[in-house]
């Protein structure tokens, strides 16, 4: 099981609680897709990808940014329990959607740059530190039941 | 692969944060320290604590380096020959080290430039400091 300290909690529930999802989520997805190419292979059906400018302003990876971010409420809600908590998240991940699961850590890794440039010089190395391992424990658990 | 835009972008990206190459350098090594305890390792020689004098100077130092490899990426094996020497031979700092500290930088990027550090320029940079890591472990074996 995952230990958290006092501190580990609060950096972790308090960027979440001042997270602006429509904005973190859209930025996070578009970036993925534009910074690691290949990702656009899960996004046929989601109208132009063709360059940057075309995913930036495509409505609907926008709104599945957002849908994506507020899938991350149920691991602040559940941080005792991340595994048990994605366990049906996972299976979907795996079995309905396709998604390769090492595609998860980049898309942490492109919300972790986006949340960095809102929170400028408030992303410490300690904030940075428990914020990847928050996203690394649900990498994680996402990535369980497949098989 | 960079295109010659890419190429643009990372080198005005790294011109204007030459001045403050120490800052840079620095926190993306703490960064990299505080997330990754394992990459202080290599720094038991040295005073690394935040802000210090070796943290600030190694900091600028391999921003500098960074900062000269951008100024004409196509020849990036040429420019880093000395470099990849000492690391191969000398540091033998494994590489997946050059992977997080990659990483730390982006991060730190982001911090500094804010909504300037588009996906664009992210990608780009991604690809530069990828580019980068591998020519630096190119000697290793």
């Amino acid at each position: 099981m995952v230990e958290w300290s006092e501190q580990e909690r609060s950096i972790i529930t308090g960027i979440f609680a001042n997270l602006d999802y429509e904005e973190i989520g859209a930025k996070a997805l578009c970036r993925c897709l534009i910074v690691y190419p290949w990702t656009q292979r899960y996004f046929g059906s989601f109208g132009n990808l063709y360059n940057a400018d075309a995913i930036k302003t495509n409505p609907n990876i926008a709104a599945h940014g957002v849908k994506i971010l507020h899938g991350l409420d149920r691991a602040v809600k559940n941080m005792d329990n991340i595994k048990a908590a994605y366990a049906e998240l996972s299976v979907l991940h795996s079995e309905k959607l396709h998604v390769d699961p090492d595609n998860f850590k980049l898309l942490a890794d492109c919300l972790t740059i986006v949340v960095a440039a809102k929170l400028g010089s408030s992303f410490t190395a300690d904030t940075q530190a428990a914020w990847q391992k928050f996203l690394a424990v649900v990498v994680s658990a996402l990535g369980r039941q497949y098989h | 692969m960079l295109s010659e835009k890419e190429k643009r972008l990372i080198k005005d990206i790294w011109d204007r944060l030459t001045p403050v190459a120490e800052d840079i350098g620095s926190d993306a090594l703490n960064r990299m320290f505080v997330t990754h305890p394992g990459s202080k390792t290599y720094f038991s020689h040295l005073d690394i604590s935040p802000r210090s004098p070796h943290l600030l100077s190694h900091g600028k130092k391999i921003v500098l380096a960074i900062v000269e490899g951008a100024k004409d990426i196509s020849q990036l094996t040429a420019t880093l020959a000395p470099l990849q020497t000492l690391h191969a031979y000398i540091f033998r700092i494994d590489p997946s080290n050059f992977k997080l500290f990659s990483h730390c930088v982006l991060v730190t990027l982001a911090c500094f430039l804010g909504e300037d550090f588009t996906p664009v320029a992210h990608a780009a940079m991604d690809k530069f400091l990828s580019a980068f890591a591998a020519v630096l472990a190119e000697k290793y074996r």
